[in-house]
């Protein structure tokens, strides 16, 4: 009997019964980097993607490499993912929240007569 | 007032919300989306060998060019996959340990053999191509670095296809010789090439949770018949033909009709025993043995110099 029914296009089930494999999994992969890109002077720097690298040097180089192969930065900044502190989803609520109820500072609060149309 | 999460990642899912990192999602949905960006990265990566076969023997500087570029194009996807993937939680050691095991799969395609100069021609406008009209669907995935990864992607391979597209149309206008190592780089991709899209619909399981998570959004079967129609139509400024005599144009369906697809050699490649499985997966494992020293040598420089700053 078939059970391999049904897989999309990078969606294969996976073998069980893989092969034992040399080599532990554990750490051994060169450090996780952050990669901010500015695509040209002017605007500011915008996350790219990551990528592994032993150091900023061969992160930076590594960033060139793979995010800039067609014109799309003049800077790049790399940091260790692991200095990012990132804010937690559960907590969007008392975090975002509290703004939603401050109408009054967008410009639509206020009601001007039409002589003053540009304001 | 504090939403149930599982709740909350339905109705995410319901209003085309992408799901990031840190927000709360079902084990099954990380490990569908685990196993499925992983094995798309094992695809880009081993996807770099059949062509990178050529890359010396490319019949001019300029091909030679261009096929370094797209074969470093392909490496870059990988790395855009693997880094979405890690986000779920799995090392890029782990993954890569996974292919070079055989546990996990990458698209059977690439476990076909490059033959003439051709097949470069070939792999980039069907392959290529087939792997658009999915990765298309996919900037739209649900999972958000997935889909970001998707969108970069899909901008960098339309020169893959068009590259791959033009090559063979050089050969179409060219000897006796050139127009049938053309057709005969086409006659081989074509098959293979439609069995990127996966199983026919009416072998799928009933309850199809990846649609549902809307990590998928097209049938295999509305993928496969999207390239059919795109290229029956390309090959005519070919001039040349696909090896279908079922072939035809179906003015009620407004689709081309096409023939069945051999699934026993679909099944016999995916489970290791296509032409090139094992060459594949034992060029992988050199690399990776062989490039073990240079990864501890840049630790140790890294570790170097950070004691010699600490002074
Ligand atoms: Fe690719
Ligand atoms: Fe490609």
């Amino acid at each position: 009997m078939n059970l391999l029914r049904k897989f999309y296009y990078g969606d294969i089930p996976e073998d069980k019964s893989g092969a034992a494999v040399t080599g532990s999994a554990s750490g051994h992969d060169w450090p996780l980097w952050e990669v901010f890109i500015r695509s040209k002077n002017g605007l500011e720097h915008k996350h790219a993607g990551s990528l592994h690298a032993a150091d900023a040097r061969m992160a930076l180089e590594n960033a060139r490499d793979v995010y800039t192969r067609r014109m799309e930065g003049v800077s790049i900044w790399v940091v260790e993912s692991k200095h990012i502190t990132a804010s937690n989803p559960e907590e969007a609520g008392e975090l975002y929240e509290p703004a939603k109820d401050k109408v009054y500072r967008h410009p639509t609060f206020y009601e001007l007569p039409d002589e003053v149309n540009h304001m | 007032m504090v939403m149930d999460p599982e709740m909350l990642f339905r109705d995410k899912i319901e209003n085309e919300i992408k799901i990031e990192p840190k927000d709360w999602m079902p084990e099954a949905y990380r490990k569908t989306n685990i196993r499925q960006i992983s094995q798309h990265a094992h695809s880009e990566i081993v996807g770099m060998l059949p062509e990178g076969n050529w890359i010396t023997r490319a019949p001019s500087l300029k091909r030679k060019a261009i096929l370094i570029a797209k074969v470093q194009d392909e490496g870059g996807h990988g790395l855009y996959l693997y880094s979405a993937a890690e986000t779920l939680g799995m090392s890029r050691e782990e993954m890569i340990n996974d292919l070079h095991s055989g546990k996990a799969k990458y698209s059977s395609i690439f476990n076909y053999p490059t033959l003439t100069w051709a097949d470069i021609g070939a792999i980039g406008w069907l392959v290529d191509g087939a792997a658009i009209m999915n990765q298309v669907m996919l900037t739209r995935t649900s999972y958000g670095p997935y889909a970001r990864a998707m969108v970069r992607i899909c901008k960098e391979e339309s020169f893959h296809q068009r590259q791959g597209f033009e090559a063979l149309l050089v050969l179409s206008r060219g000897t006796e010789a050139q127009k049938a190592m053309c057709q005969d780089a086409i006659n081989r991709w074509w098959w293979p090439a439609l069995m990127m899209f996966g199983p026919r619909d009416t072998e799928s399981t009933n309850s199809d949770q990846s649609m549902k998570w809307k990590i998928k959004r097209k049938s295999n079967d509305e993928l496969r018949q999207n390239f059919v129609d795109m290229i029956a139509e390309q090959i005519k400024t070919l001039g040349m033909t696909l090896p279908d005599p079922h072939l035809k144009w179906n003015e009620e369906r407004k689709h081309y009709d096409f023939g069945e697809i051999n699934w026993d050699e679909f099944w016999q490649v995916v489970k290791g025993n296509g032409p090139c499985n094992k060459q594949r997966l034992d060029a992988r494992r050199k690399a990776w043995e062989e490039g073990e020293w240079v990864r501890e040598a840049a630790e140790a420089y890294a570790r170097k110099r950070v004691d010699k700053l600490k002074g």
